[in-house]
């Protein structure tokens, strides 16, 4: 049990999908503006992460091991991770329209969210087993939720202040972003062996 | 007595009270002006309608404009004379813009009209007391500017235990509320028990600050023997603010968003309790305030009892004129009042100084940015964050300032003053409760004109129809008629 | 080479019928969006964004096609209920820049041929034949349909007079060093 806990932490905090392995930052920088938006995209990409990870795992052990077509988890993976997004972008425009229309085509782009692909990636690459997978998806769709959530509400407060003229807007954001990541670099030593 | 003393008033700041200037000057009654702009606005609430016509003549205290609906106050002839104009003209108002005013030709003679003057005021119904309350015209003298016959009639109903006079004066340079109970603390007396009378509270405290001696002591001579209780407050601004003197006195604290009436108290200035006093006992409507000119700009600073309608340039010349051109002209206090865009603007109701302001008194330095030193959440009187406050409001977040309690500002100005970056605080709380105001109209004029269009289409729909069915129906005739003319041919 | 063909066919053809079935069961009748929009806007189908009328605006808005700031009568109250609703950033300041409006009738040139109170959409304009017509400012949304159907020219849109209930403070200058 303790070892599936140590898991999520690691996924979620220590190796932060998107401030300490980098993966996932088109949707960090692009949908952060606002909290409530932001924690709706944490939501849709959990939920496509997950599901990602545990279809690729059984594609993986199930259809490309036995066959021996191992060549082709690329193409089989993005096969899968677009049927999910696809059918998570359904859920959302018959349940929230205007959350459709804000998260616009970020929603979408979680297709070629490198944090998607890579996650399955290396699920395989580490060969843990379906729990252990699952639970390492679904800990690095929590931090990358994590990190939007919070850098949503660094945002919000930047809105307000008085930033000199030539760091208005982006060039900020990418120093709180830097910021933000040297922060989670601090729980480098939380998880000890 | 003490004993009230120990509620600690919240926030607030120190400002110098330049009371001095005028503060030993009695109050001089102004020599008629010629002219007098009476404007049929002077209170919150719907505007006076006039009673009277170009060309008649008029006395003193003779109605000239009716109160329009519950909140509103009549207007009434500040001096004998002839109706001249009924147009606009500049408003008291930082915009100056016009405003429906009655020109008003003093005939010199400054004779007063008839009036039913009761043998004992204190025989009178209290309803009749609020009634005449409102026939005089009387409205908040403090500066708000609120009918006062209004705050009688909801404290009768709602059972106010509490009547509270404000005495503060917490403004500086103005010293008109402390001349008035220096000279006339019987009458104020008279006025308070009037009040006390007519509303049925149970205790009655007249607050003054600590800085005013004197009509401390003439207020207490004057209340010996009723049981009206006068209580020194700590000097402070905003001390004068109801809900700081209240809290002051009783240690109660008005809800957000709510009234003194929620906790059982009413409170009145001073200077409307004189007027009330005037008013039911001696029939007399208010058609004169006391007026404090001061500030570095005049050459002798004075009290002065001033007909309603006189431009303020009359005061000033009765003053000496100027010692040097004034930096700014300012009509009420210098933390709360406003800009007098011109000198031919005049006083009303609700003025209770006019200022001309020097340089060396005004100076502002350009505003710096923002150190979060929260000086201003200190000096808050309410407990806000100014400087949150105006942050959101800089970025046009007006939904996000209104939940930091935007509504509940007073604009007293103090976070202003104590700014160290001379930010102008509360000129963003101003312009964004205006901005507020301005979409709540907005929104409403959209519904109303989306109704209108809604309404229109549909009358255009019944029309179309009706016209179809009128249509149908005298083909049916024809062809009806035409069956019975074939039909009776066949048949011939 | 041929189970590859073959699974990824499979795999694909798996997907696309799940698909398609989830895109039936979760289909959306219209467009709800559109809707909300559509109560968003003043409804007084004056046609000044281009589009035939509010119902016209707001598919337009909700597929994309329109900036939220298409509006002239709805004003800063619809362009902030619209940013909202769709999450596009707006600078409310260069909105504010557009003056409240409202038409007005030059009484020396009206000659009272009744042809813009017929068109005006929120019933503003008072009027007889042979009478010079007036325009209630209250009720006005300064569509300009009646300045394009008068003959005279009489009839213009002006800026809605500044009296003492609409005044107020303008926002600070922001005199900041950069």
């Amino acid at each position: 049990m303790s070892q599936y806990l140590l898991l999520l932490l690691s996924t979620a905090l220590v190796n932060n999908v998107v401030l300490v392995k980098f993966l996932g930052l088109c949707p960090f920088m692009g949908i952060s503006k606002k909290v409530d938006t932001a924690i709706s995209m944490g939501l849709a990409t959990t939920f496509v992460m997950t599901m990602a990870s545990a279809s690729c795992w059984m594609l993986e052990h199930w259809l490309l091991a036995p066959l021996g077509i191992e060549y082709l988890r690329i193409l089989v993976y993005i096969l899968v991770i677009a049927a999910v997004v696809q059918f998570t972008e359904m859920v959302v425009r018959k349940t929230n329209p205007s959350l459709y229309q804000v998260l616009g085509i970020y929603l979408p782009l979680i297709t070629t969210n490198c944090a998607v692909l890579g996650i399955p990636l290396l699920t395989t690459q580490e060969h843990l087993p379906f729990v252990a997978g699952l639970l390492y998806g679904f800990g690095s769709a929590v931090g990358f939720s994590l990190v939007l959530a919070l850098f949503a509400g660094l945002r919000e407060r930047l809105a307000l202040a008085q930033v000199p003229s030539v760091f208005v807007g982006a060039p900020v954001g990418f120093i709180t972003a830097s910021l933000l990541a040297l922060a989670f670099m601090g729980f480098a030593g939380l998880v000890s062996h | 007595m003490n004993l009230l003393n120990r509620f600690q008033p919240r926030g607030g700041v120190h400002p110098a009270g330049r009371k001095d200037l005028s503060a030993d000057r009695p109050i001089r009654a102004l020599p008629l002006p010629e002219r007098l702009f009476v404007p049929l606005q002077q209170h919150v609430g719907a505007a006076a309608t006039p009673v009277v016509a170009v060309g008649d003549q008029v006395l003193k205290g003779q109605l000239i404009a009716a109160g329009q609906g519950t909140i509103s106050a009549p207007v009434h002839a500040p001096t004998s004379g002839r109706v001249v104009a009924l147009g606009d003209y500049a408003a008291p108002h930082p915009s100056g813009l016009p405003v429906p005013t009655l020109t008003l030709e003093s005939d010199g003679e400054d004779r007063w009209s008839d009036a039913a003057i009761p043998a004992d005021p204190f025989a009178l119904a209290p309803d009749e007391i609020a009634r005449r309350v409102g026939a005089a015209g009387i409205v908040g003298l403090g500066g708000a500017a609120f009918p006062s016959a209004v705050k009688l009639n909801i404290s009768r109903k709602s059972g106010v235990d509490t009547l509270i006079i404000n005495g503060g004066e917490c403004e500086p340079y103005l010293t008109c509320d402390d001349r008035l109970m220096r000279e006339q603390a019987e009458g104020i007396v008279a006025g308070i028990r009037l009040i006390h009378h007519a509303v049925g509270t149970q205790r009655a405290l007249v607050g003054i600050e600590d800085n005013k001696p004197e009509a401390i002591a003439a207020m207490r001579a004057a209340a010996l023997g009723t049981d009206i209780q006068v209580v020194a407050v700590p000097a402070m601004y905003p001390m004068g603010w109801d809900k700081q003197l209240t809290r002051a006195l009783i240690g109660k604290e008005v809800p957000a968003g709510g009234r003194s009436a929620d906790i059982g108290v009413l409170v009145h200035n001073v200077a409307t309790a004189y007027a009330v006093h005037q008013a039911v006992a001696l029939g007399r409507p208010l058609v004169s305030r006391i007026v404090t000119v001061s500030g570095g700009a005049v050459k002798t600073p004075c009290n002065l009892e001033v007909p309603i309608g006189t431009p303020a340039q009359d005061l000033f010349d009765y003053c000496g004129g100027f010692t040097a051109p004034p930096a700014r002209l300012v009509m009420g206090g210098p933390m709360m009042g406003h800009e007098l865009p011109a000198t031919h603007i005049p006083v009303v109701k609700g003025t209770s100084g006019v200022l001309a302001l020097t340089h060396a008194e005004i100076g502002r330095p350009e505003p710096a940015p923002c150190i979060r030193c929260s000086t201003c959440v200190r000096a808050c009187p309410v407990g806000l964050l100014p400087l949150e406050m105006a942050t959101r409001i800089r970025a046009a977040d007006l939904d996000a300032a209104i939940g930091l309690g935007l509504k509940d500002c007073i604009a007293c100005g103090s976070c202003s003053y104590v700014c160290p970056a001379h930010i102008p605080l509360v000129h963003y709380f101003n312009y964004a409760k205006g901005e507020l105001s301005a979409r709540e109209r907005a929104k409403l004029k959209q519904e109303a004109t989306k109704k209108l269009a809604d309404d229109r289409s549909a009358r255009m729909e019944r029309i179309a129809r009706e016209r179809e069915e009128a249509a149908a129906r005298r083909r049916a005739a024809k062809e009806a008629a035409e069956a019975a003319k074939k039909a009776a041919e066949v048949t011939a | 080479m041929l189970i590859a063909v073959f699974s990824l066919t499979t795999l694909g053809l798996v997907l696309g019928l799940l698909l398609g079935y989830a895109s039936r069961r979760l289909a959306v009748e219209g467009n709800a969006l559109v809707e909300e929009i559509q109560a968003i806007l003043p409804g007084s189908q004056c046609g000044q964004c281009g589009f035939p009328g509010c119902a016209g605006a707001a598919q337009a808005l909700a597929d994309g096609n329109a900036p939220i700031t298409l509006c002239p009568p709805g004003g800063r109250e619809v362009v902030s209920a619209l940013s909202a609703k769709l999450g596009i950033e707006v600078n409310l300041a260069d909105v504010a820049e557009t003056m409240p409006m409202t038409a007005e009738v030059r009484e020396e040139l009206c000659i009272g041929c009744t042809r813009c109170y017929k068109v005006c959409p929120t019933d503003a304009i008072m009027g007889a034949a042979k009478h010079i017509h007036a325009v209630f400012r209250e009720a006005c949304t300064a569509c300009g349909k009646c300045v394009e159907a008068c003959p005279t020219e009489a009839l213009a849109l002006h800026p809605a007079p500044i009296t003492l209930q609409s005044w107020y403070w303008h926002k600070p200058e922001e005199r900041m060093a950069a």
